[in-house]
């Protein structure tokens, strides 16, 4: 339901707490009293229990105060930022922010550059996060937090049952699909849904695609690509023959399909477990998590779904010491723990896999499942995002929930030129040279 | 003593003004300088140099009208136009036609004021809860696997209707509009309908008019004023509806961002982080808004707020 709010109570909210993150900032005395004093920072985030991550930094360090302000999600909390960041006043000192959103967030002016305070840093994490935080340029614009590889997750008794195997290739989860709606017309073993961009940018990566990319000085943007065609086709053709659902993702309805046994397959990323220990409790002990299926199994690829970095806002007083936090948060062994065991993230940085040996309660079972996370993890394709994700994201909600509606997969293939025309027209209409 | 007349004329001069100022100010401080603002920055856009990366890569520079045009050749303008005219032909006649025969029947029921009292506030009641919620409540009802009726529809073995599907969508909003907003028309019709002397209805039936005739002859026409009043408050909210189309969206694939004008404003602003052209289009409504219902008065002789003419 949390979602269903998120964009109205965002703006509601925003002015509440304009107020509150202004008093805040005003408090810090540290500014006329210069060192030695105490310095209070404010943290928006949206992860779980992040506020007893927290503690285990204020606990250790006395002279800097983080005060966690829990957000709705990544996109209202980016517009709060946007928005903040417009009026001069009210963003916090430290944000959240998701990989897809930092260009349009630099781009916004939105950022600090704290690549004086960067230090060692770079070794700590794969380079495809690092990129993300520093477009491949000198600035750093945050310390990557998160990372979200795409998984397959299954009912496993489900596919006993119709006697079938986790699929290795996409032509194997197709088969799989039209079997187990061929038995039970009720089950789907997935639902193509218009609702979550972020998950179609997923499939579209592990393919091949880039949406954007840089060329000298100018963007390029590639959404109608073969790449993005090929996995618009290919949803299309399910969605047309009727074997997985059209409905989207994230509603009460989709929770009730997980929890009933309708929905008998999530295609979707590490952090799965928690929102499925949340909608199919009642499913719990039956399901198993795998490798994504494949376009060619020979050289197996994935993409990303959510992964965040923190970052520090350009209008914070104090950006060294919130520098210093965010490393701490994101590479500090202690840190990485709290987060992976409270905050139920999947830490970026490489030293995760030493302290995620348990896999998550959902799959207490499945002693594996890290492993296959990591290896995941190693899988993924790069894909560069552009500086306006937010109206390529929107257009796909739209061009998309037309076509999922419509259920022919011409209809799919046919939206991507919608999108690819409303974000090149919208960065030639701001100003952004774009190429091609 | 001449000086103290211009003095004393001075000062009586100054005595409307005065009591004028509060509203004035209010009215300045917020209403005239937010339309200004907003007509103020739909006339700008910012420009973005090279990549867009850089710290002050982006400059706000006039935009003359490109804004107005660019909004208004959004492929996707006429149809959240023609969208809210199909919305408002449902919801306005069946809000007010159902406050109305409520509020007669209420009326009709003079003699019992207990249960009349208990009716009242029953239907009355929908218009205390906020939007927001009233969209979510519907939600879970239209889905057909979390709504009730959809569980007792299957136990009699008959399919559950798509009520958020393409088909049925408009009605499923108008619902929640014509469920949240006929309490409070139906109060406005009743408390006209309560200061007609009974006087009048005495004479009626001893003339033998019936309990219809006396409605259709007497108590509409009484009426007619208030219900020209709630006609335009209707028609303006109709064509400011948002929060039901919004919250309803993420729960199927046919409400877009662009489902209704305003909804476009908001994605604009918001989710493309375009409040240029979001000013534009507001402006465009507010005006919209503006004509429709001056217009309207003046159709009708401006007879709604003026109780003595009729």
């Amino acid at each position: 339901m949390k979602k269903t709010l998120a964009p109205l109570l965002a703006s509601l909210t925003a002015a509440a707490l304009f107020t509150t993150t202004a008093c805040s900032g005003s408090d810090d005395k540290a500014d006329s009293a210069g060192g030695g004093e105490k310095v209070a920072l404010t943290y928006w985030s949206w992860a779980p229990n992040m506020d007893k991550v927290v503690e285990g930094w204020n606990s250790t360090h006395p002279d800097i105060h983080v005060t966690v302000n829990k957000q709705d999600g990544g996109d209202p909390a980016v517009t709060k930022l946007l928005t903040a960041i417009k009026a001069g006043s009210g963003a916090p000192d430290v944000m959240q922010a998701e990989y897809q959103k930092i260009p349009t967030l630099i781009s916004a002016d939105a950022l600090a550059d704290i690549s004086s305070q960067a230090g060692s840093l770079k070794d700590k994490f794969p380079a495809a996060a690092w990129n993300s935080v520093t477009l491949g340029g000198d600035a750093l614009y945050g310390v990557p937090q998160d990372s979200g590889p795409l998984m397959f997750f299954y009912r496993s008794d489900v596919f006993e049952k119709n006697g079938l195997q986790a699929p290795k290739t996409w032509d194997d989860y197709a088969a799989a699909a039209e079997k187990i709606h061929k038995t039970n017309p009720k089950q789907y073993l997935g639902t193509f849904s218009a609702a979550d961009a972020g998950l179609f940018v997923g499939l579209a990566q592990q393919a091949g695609a880039s949406w954007w990319g840089v060329q000298g000085d100018s963007w390029t943007v590639d959404v109608n690509d073969a790449a993005t065609q090929k996995v618009a086709g290919y949803w299309g053709g399910l969605v047309e023959k009727g074997v997985i659902d059209n409905k989207p993702m994230y509603t009460p309805e989709w929770n009730a399909a997980l929890n009933d046994g309708s929905q008998v397959g999530w295609v979707s990323a590490v952090w799965a477990p928690g929102v499925l220990e949340g909608s199919a409790k009642e499913t719990k002990g039956k399901w198993k998590a795998a490798s994504m299926p494949q376009w060619d199994a020979a050289s197996p690829a994935t993409g990303n779904w959510g992964g965040s970095a923190t970052s520090v806002t350009s209008q914070s007083k104090h950006p060294k010491e919130a520098a210093e936090f965010i490393a701490w948060l994101n590479s500090d062994p202690a840190a990485l723990k709290l987060l992976a065991g409270t905050a139920n993230v999947y830490p970026a940085a490489n030293d995760a896999t030493s302290v995620l040996t348990t896999p998550p309660a959902f799959f207490a079972g499945q002693s594996d499942f890290y492993t296959i996370a990591a290896e995941a993890g190693k899988q993924a394709r790069p894909f560069t995002y552009g500086p306006n994700v937010n109206v390529a994201y929107s257009a796909f909600n739209d061009a998309f929930g037309k076509a999922a509606e419509s259920k022919k997969a011409s209809a799919f293939t046919e939206s991507l030129a919608t999108i690819q025309k409303a974000t090149v027209d919208d960065m030639k209409n701001s100003g952004f040279t774009v190429a091609g | 003593m001449s000086l103290t007349t211009t003095r004393r004329s001075i000062r009586r001069a100054g005595v409307p003004y005065a009591f004028l100022a509060p509203g004035l100010l209010l009215f300045t401080l917020f209403l005239a300088a937010p339309i200004g603002y907003a007509g103020y920055l739909s006339l700008r856009k910012v420009k973005v140099s090279g990549l867009g990366l850089g710290s002050k890569s982006r400059t706000e520079v006039w935009a003359g009208l490109s804004n107005y045009a660019r909004s208004m050749t959004d492929p996707e303008w006429l149809p959240s136009v023609y969208r809210i005219l199909g919305y408002g032909l449902i919801v306005v006649p069946a809000m007010l036609g159902l406050a109305l025969l409520m509020a007669l029947l209420l009326d009709a029921n003079r003699t019992r004021p207990a249960l009349s009292g208990f009716a009242r506030i029953s239907i009355f009641l929908p218009y205390a809860v906020p939007a927001v919620v009233a969209s979510l409540l519907w939600g879970f009802l239209y889905l057909p696997r979390v709504s009730p009726f959809g569980y007792a529809l299957g136990k009699l073995g008959i399919g559950t209707p798509e009520l958020l599907s393409s088909s049925w969508v408009l009605y499923a909003v108008a619902n929640v509009a014509v469920w949240g907003g006929t309490g409070f028309n139906m109060i406005v019709l009743y408390t006209a309908l309560k200061s007609v002397p009974t006087s009048l209805y005495e004479s009626a039936r001893i003339d033998g008019a019936s309990e219809l005739a006396i409605a259709w002859r007497i108590k509409i026409p009484i009426v007619l004023p208030s219900l020209i009043m709630t006609f335009v408050f209707s028609m303006i909210a109709t064509l400011q509806v948002f929060a039901e189309p919004m919250t309803l969206k993420p729960l199927s694939n046919t409400i877009s961002f662009t489902w209704t004008p305003l909804m476009k404003v908001y994605r604009d602003a918001f989710v493309r982080n375009d409040i240029h052209s979001a000013a534009a289009t507001s402006v465009v409504i507010a005006l919209a808004t503006f004509l429709l219902s001056f217009g309207f008065l003046k159709l009708v002789g401006r007879r709604a707020f003026d109780q003595e003419d009729s």
